[in-house]
């Protein structure tokens, strides 16, 4: 019996369907419009000609309802938590969010402010944080890019150990 | 007309009805009684030589030691470039004020400010309600002796401080 290395025609090549189906998530993660505060200034360039997100598949969409990430870019007000668990439960499953600057991580230098949600980890679950005021383009793109190692590495198809509760 | 002027017109027109005028500051202002802030405001609204137009801003001080929570009306006329500040003083325990809605019509949002964050009640006010935190909000955030509640609508509103040394 003839092996099977170099017998397919040079169009076709093998692969696990798990890591077809990740690299094809990982490939048009389609993020939510949506800005809060000076953040989402950053969150604009991000998506502008110089660092250009569309080159990882990542392109804004202005709908929930189609998005697969939820960019946390900015100030978080407790008026606006409500909105913003609203806007997380109408995004289907599977879902990602980062959380983008000091003040959506902890509440950053409003964090003593009567009115200002303390994190946006008190209500949806955060995937990734970026750190910094307002963070670079370059990393917010980094931020996107552990989204995608991160759902490179998730199993749809076999139950593998790895993949229970460890990466959700 | 200065403001000094404005002060001596006020003063012969609604005799002890204004006091301590403080000319050699950047705005000058002086006080009204409470009772007259109405009629003062229309006076100044419509005479030919004041003219005040323009409520420029009207705002709140709190100053728990004295017991009392002061207002503050900044004056402003485009047709004489001249302005001025009226202050009025109330009661902490129970302010309440007459409204000059019907003089100027921006009043109206910033008396609704003044009432969600200091908690002055503005006696004929058409539309009292607070105007930027929720309705459900708790107490009035921009007194000195506000407290913040526990949790805010089921989020918590506590997070270890991240500089211990900022805390009040």
């Amino acid at each position: 019996m003839k092996p099977l290395i170099n017998t397919l025609p040079e169009t076709v090549f093998t692969t696990k369907v798990d890591d077809l189906l990740n690299w094809g998530r990982a490939s048009s993660q389609w993020y939510m419009l949506f800005g809060l505060a000076c953040c989402a200034i950053e969150l604009m360039q991000t998506g502008g000609p110089r660092s250009d997100l569309d080159r990882f598949g990542a392109v804004p969409r202005a709908t929930p309802r189609q998005s697969d990430l939820m960019i946390v870019a900015g100030t978080l007000t407790y008026k606006m938590a409500k909105r913003t668990k609203l806007l997380y439960d109408q995004m289907p499953d599977p879902k990602y969010v980062i959380s983008m600057g000091s003040c959506s991580n902890c509440g950053g230098l409003f964090q003593l402010a009567y009115s200002v949600c303390k994190g946006v980890d008190k209500i949806v679950p955060v995937d990734v944080y970026v750190p910094g005021c307002p963070p670079r383009p370059e990393a917010l793109t980094e931020g996107l890019l552990r989204i995608q190692d991160k759902m490179m590495r998730e199993r749809w198809l076999v139950k593998a150990p790895e993949a229970e509760g460890a990466e959700a | 007309m200065d403001a000094k002027e404005t002060y001596a017109s006020l003063e012969k027109l609604f005799p002890g009805k204004v006091r301590d005028f403080k000319g050699d500051v950047f705005e000058p202002y002086c006080f009204v009684e409470k009772e007259a802030i109405v009629e003062i405001c229309r006076f100044l609204r419509t005479a030919q030589s004041f003219r005040f137009e323009v409520l420029s801003d009207l705002t709140a001080l709190d100053w728990p030691k004295e017991e009392k929570i002061q207002m503050v009306y900044h004056l402003f006329s485009y047709a004489h470039n001249h302005q001025i500040v009226l202050k009025v003083d109330l009661p902490r325990d129970n302010p309440k004020i007459a409204t000059v809605e019907e003089q100027w019509k921006v009043a109206n949002w910033f008396e609704r400010e003044v009432y969600d964050l200091f908690g002055v009640i503005f006696e004929g006010h058409t539309d009292l309600r607070r105007i930027m935190l929720p309705d459900d909000w708790v107490g009035f955030p921009l007194r000195k002796d506000y407290v913040e509640q526990e949790e805010y609508d089921g989020i918590s509103t506590q997070r270890a401080p991240l500089v211990e040394k900022l805390l009040r």
